[in-house]
């Protein structure tokens, strides 16, 4: 699914809009550098509103990050599913404001700090 | 993590795809017997491992193991290794794992833990996996979590957009009850997160229980209404590029959409929300940035989509069609789609019909000039909808123009609209012509050296019919005409060469001057003589038939056939199939208006599925096939509900059966005022569906028996028309006096032991769903007794059995695929599970019974077509005995949802 999605939006040209019929879906994408964010929306579904979801979307990771890239997101694809899972939930918005969603992710990270200050760095070393 | 940071590092410097699977494998081997071995790993090395199966399956590799120690990691007191086993059990664990028990044990420990940031992982897990089991456990739980007065605000979203996807999945598993009302005064939250996540909630619970969430409409209204008059800062974090709350907005109008119009004094007042969200639109932009404009006209196109829902405020809707036309020429690609798309829908408002009409140059110029495929899809779908007897020739003419270089994609699509419109809205053309047009063009395409088989089939049907409109032409005269067609006979099926014997024939009777050539060729041995018993017998019984008949018997024979009959139309059935019933469904409307103009008459349509299938999200209210709300009919009244004489009901939609004696069954004055009708209170009935289902599968027998009278029955039925005898027999041997049975009249004294006999006439107008009543009403000893029964006269009747071949039935059955067209049902035998029986009940049923077609032969299936007065339903079954298990599969495929599903309750009730 997700390769025949691929090909399909990969074809697309730039000056062309951005949402596609996909068997009874609804694509909606958008192209950041050399990143496609994809969402699929049912019928009825805000199709602009969704280009602003990845664009709000791109912008969390941005701030987490400070100006993410690629590599970001390959290196801590969990922390990028943590952001999103603060972000959307069971498809529906969560919250649509940036700080609360980024001081969720913030606690979580203090949370994770507290986890795992007690390990020392030749611990990790001797485990990985 | 730094092993994981490495094994990522390791797997990016891979030079080749066969490198990249040999480190993970290795990885796999690695992680396999770390899990395996003697040492017990602590929670830091589990998690690691887990995330590096997380990420090798998200490199699209299959993961087979590793899933216990995810499950482990939920237990874990450790915030971060809890949090990766929830996320790879998110990702990986499908629905029916065998760990759903386990997953769900940790998943209540960390919802009772009272600890936010627990149970915000433990709800999101519920919310991603969404499993049956999981809403089994956890539906009744997460309400109370949401409207607790203790409960967090991040808590509370999360809780609510948890309960939703457990809504999604497993609607019956969700209790309705008090929460509900404290789920509807989140609207009033002070926290915005919270109200947009419960607007999300209460949007699709209110789309099954409209009555339980109705107070939300004003609440939605002022919320709606606050947000769009605050200055953009007043909502700090949640305005969006100078736009207030977006997507709160967004998710508030689309809340307003499950409701009609609401009360005046709340209408005033979304009213003005929606004219100063029109209003915004024409200032100037607050930003150049392409978010701020994104995310205004996303609450613009929610605000027209509810206009549009609402079609009641004709100012409205023009001013939302005048925006939409400045955005047909906007430079933003988006948003010349969106337009399009939403002005189709607009086009179907009588409100603004015109409106969009004054755009159609706009749009034939996106047609031509769009560089992007999907926008003219929007653009002919926009012409398609705004196309009506004013502009169809232009529409159409520009249609064609475009086909020429259209997009294959498209192609089929526009040439099935354009047939549609023509079919429609020609107005000027009489049938010679088409006829004689006709014989023209498909003579000239058979001259072609090489043509498909098909047109010889088209060929030698119209030249049969009507080759006589050409054969004046020298260069298509008679005897070249069937030479043209002779000469293609040796290479087609026999299909086709039996097809054309009859087009032979035909011709010695339209063309007696190429008889002899004719019958020559009918003799010559390769036809008298041929393999095949079909071509042999036709070529047989045509030579004696032309040399036998006199030229008046020939000419009667050999009539022009008559008028195909009036169904549905195919195109239309094709396109909808398609596109599904919305696309469609405002062309039949107007077909409807149409023909009830025609004919001058205001009859009451039965409400039938095409009705109701609007498309605007309120259709699902009225739940489809039910009894409609607005159904004015005065439900009888409990004490005297017997002597509510239905029939006779002005405001009921039932007419009377017309008097008369059989021999006028086929007058049309009389068909005309019987009907049978779709809706009655059937409350007045008792136990009449048990007798009912005794007439599914046969005609005869006896209705009702009591102490009194029996009433018995005999029944025929042909396409759409029946005929039922009604014998009334006192079984007293005391006279009854004022008898009166509300068919019509009959003598109104029947002695005892006589019988009375009278004849009912029935026409089936649409499909329909209840039976009509007979009420009864007579005088014995004094005292005035009544009796309501049903008249079984079920859709059914109406079947005329078709045969096909197994190839034929798949495909259509394969055909009729989508969602609404099959109902199913999986019953438990309520007789004892007979072949012959069964057999016996589908053709009873009516249906053709299809021998050899199921690969199964312990399968039943059956095809045949419901004949009403407007348009014929073809209907496939299929019945799926299980012995062993005593149950039975039943599938009905039809082009119309409530056809399949009333025949499925019917003939469900059968075994």
């Amino acid at each position: 699914m997700v390769r025949e999605l691929m090909q399909v939006v990969l074809a697309r040209k730039p000056k062309m809009c951005s949402f596609l019929e996909w068997r009874d879906l609804k694509v909606v994408y958008k192209r950041y550098a050399s990143l496609y964010f994809c969402c699929a929306i049912e019928g009825p579904d805000n199709e602009l509103l969704t280009l602003e979801l990845i664009h709000r979307y791109v912008e969390l990771l941005d701030k987490y990050f400070g100006s993410v890239c690629e590599l970001d997101i390959i290196f801590n694809f969990e922390k990028a599913y943590f952001i999103l899972d603060e972000f959307l939930m069971g498809g529906e918005i969560q919250d649509t404001s940036k700080k609360s969603v980024l001081k969720a992710i913030e606690q979580a990270d203090l949370l994770q700090e507290e986890d795992e200050s007690p390990r020392s760095v030749l611990e990790e070393m001797g485990l990985a | 993590m730094r092993g994981l940071a490495v094994f990522i590092s390791d797997i990016r410097n891979c030079k080749s795809k066969e490198a990249e699977i040999k480190r993970i494998n290795k990885e796999l081997a690695n992680i396999r017997s770390k899990f395996k071995g003697d040492k017990a790993l602590d929670g830091y090395s589990k998690k690691k491992y887990v995330c590096k199966l997380l990420f090798i399956f998200l490199l699209g590799h299959d993961i087979d193991f590793g899933h216990m120690e995810a499950v482990n990691l939920l237990s874990s007191n450790r915030y971060t290794e809890k949090q990766i086993g929830y996320l790879f059990i998110s990702v990986l664990v499908n629905s029916n794992s065998e760990l759903i028990r386990l997953i769900n044990n940790a998943i209540k420990n960390d919802l009772a833990s009272r600890n936010p940031i627990f149970m915000g992982l433990a709800l999101h897990c519920i919310a991603n996996v969404g499993s049956r089991e999981m809403a089994e456990a956890f539906a009744g739980e997460i309400p109370k979590i949401l409207v607790a007065g203790d409960t967090m605000d991040s808590v509370k979203q999360s809780a609510a957009l948890c309960l939703l996807r457990l809504y999604r999945t497993s609607p019956d598993l969700v209790p309705m009850g008090d929460w509900t009302s404290r789920v509807v005064h989140l609207l009033n939250d002070q926290h915005l997160g919270v109200v947009t996540a419960a607007t999300s909630l209460i949007t699709t619970l209110a789309q099954k229980n409209p009555e339980e969430f109705k107070t939300s409409v004003s609440l939605a209204v002022s919320r709606l209404s606050r947000i769009v008059t605050s200055a953009s800062t007043d909502l700090q974090d949640y305005t969006y590029y100078f736009v207030p709350a977006p997507w709160l907005s967004v998710k508030l109008l689309r809340l307003l959409q499950c409701y009609p119009p609401p009360d005046p004094a709340v209408r005033g007042r979304l009213t003005e929300c929606l004219e100063t969200i029109l209003n915004k639109a024409q200032e100037p932009p607050k930003s150049k940035k392409v978010q701020h404009s994104n995310a205004k006209n996303a609450v613009l196109f929610e605000a027209i989509s509810l206009i549009i829902h609402h079609d009641s405020e004709p100012n409205l809707l023009v001013r939302a069609c005048n925006q939409l036309g400045q955005f047909l020429q906007h430079r933003e690609t988006n948003l010349r789609y969106l337009a399009l798309e939403s002005m189709c829908t607009l086009a179907s408002s009588e409100f603004s019909h015109e409106a969009v009409k004054t755009h159609i140059e706009t749009v034939i110029n996106a047609l031509k000039t769009e560089r992007d495929v999907s926008v003219r899809q929007r653009a002919v779908d926009l012409l398609y909808a705004m196309c009506d007897r004013s502009n169809a020739q232009q529409i159409v003419a520009e249609m064609l123009n475009y086909l020429e270089t259209a997009d294959y994609s498209i192609r089929e699509e526009i040439v099935l609209k354009v047939a549609i419109l023509a079919e429609k809205y020609a107005v000027d053309y009489t049938w010679d012509d088409v006829q004689g047009y006709a014989a023209k063009t498909v003579f000239e395409a058979l001259q072609a050296p090489a043509c498909h088989e098909n047109l010889v089939k088209v060929g030698g049907y119209i030249l049969g019919e009507f080759g006589n409109l050409i054969a004046g032409d020298p260069r298509s005269s008679p005897l070249i005409q069937f030479n043209l067609l002779h000469s293609k006979f040796h290479l087609c099926s026999v299909p086709t060469r039996a097809l054309l014997l009859s087009t032979y024939i035909k011709f010695v009777n339209l063309f007696p001057e190429i008889k002899t050539t004719i019958q020559d060729v009918l003799r010559s041995d390769s036809q008298l003589k041929n393999a095949d018993v079909e071509l042999q017998q036709r070529a047989v019984e045509y030579l004696r038939l032309s040399t036998i008949a006199s030229t008046d018997i020939l000419a009667t024979v050999l009539e022009e056939m008559p008028p195909f009959p009036e169904r549905e139309s195919s195109i239309l059935a094709k396109l909808k199939k398609k596109k599904g019933p919305s696309t469609v469904t405002d062309l039949e409307e107007i077909k409807k208006e149409r023909s009830s103009d025609m004919n001058g008459s205001a009859e009451p349509t039965p409400v039938n599925a095409s009705n109701v299938s609007t498309p605007s999200p309120s259709a699902d209210l009225l739940g489809l096939g039910a009894v409609p709300l607005t159904n004015s009919a005065p439900a009888p009244s409990s004490s005297g509900s017997l002597l509510v004489d239905v029939f006779s009901d002005s405001s009921s939609v039932a007419a009377p059966l017309a008097p008369g004696s059989e021999d006028n069954f086929a007058s049309s004055s009389d068909l005309a005022s019987s009907e049978v009708v779709s809706e009655e209170p059937a409350d007045a009935v008792h136990d009449a569906d048990e007798l009912i289902h005794k007439f599914i599968c046969k005609n005869n027998g006896v209705l009702f028996e009591n102490q009194l009278l029996q009433i018995g029955l005999k029944s025929e039925f042909r396409q759409n028309l029946g005929r039922m005898f009604i014998f009334y027999g006192n079984k007293t041997s005391t006279q009854f006096l004022n008898f009166t049975p509300t068919t019509k009249p009959v003598d109104p004294i029947v002695d005892g032991g006589a019988q009375v006999q009278q004849v009912v006439n029935i026409e089936c107008i649409s499909d329909f769903m209840d039976a009509p009543i007979l009420n009864i009403q007579f005088r014995y000893g004094g005292t005035l007794q009544n009796l309501s029964v049903k008249l079984p006269i079920t859709l059914n009747k109406f079947f005329q059995p078709t045969e096909m071949s197994s190839q034929d039935f798949f495909q259509r059955w394969k055909q009729l695929s989508s969602p609404k067209q099959e109902v199913q049902n999986i019953f438990k035998a309520k007789h004892p599970m007979d072949t012959e029986i069964t057999k016996a009940k589908i053709i009873g049923f009516g249906s053709a019974l299809l021998e050899e077609v199921d690969p199964n032969p312990a399968n039943f299936v059956g095809a045949g077509i419901i004949h009403t007065k407007t348009i014929q339903i073809g209907c496939l079954l299929r019945l799926e005995p299980n012995l062993q298990a005593q149950m039975y599969r039943l599938t009905l495929r039809t082009s119309k949802e409530a056809v399949s599903q009333r025949l499925c309750e019917l003939l469900s009730e059968q075994f």
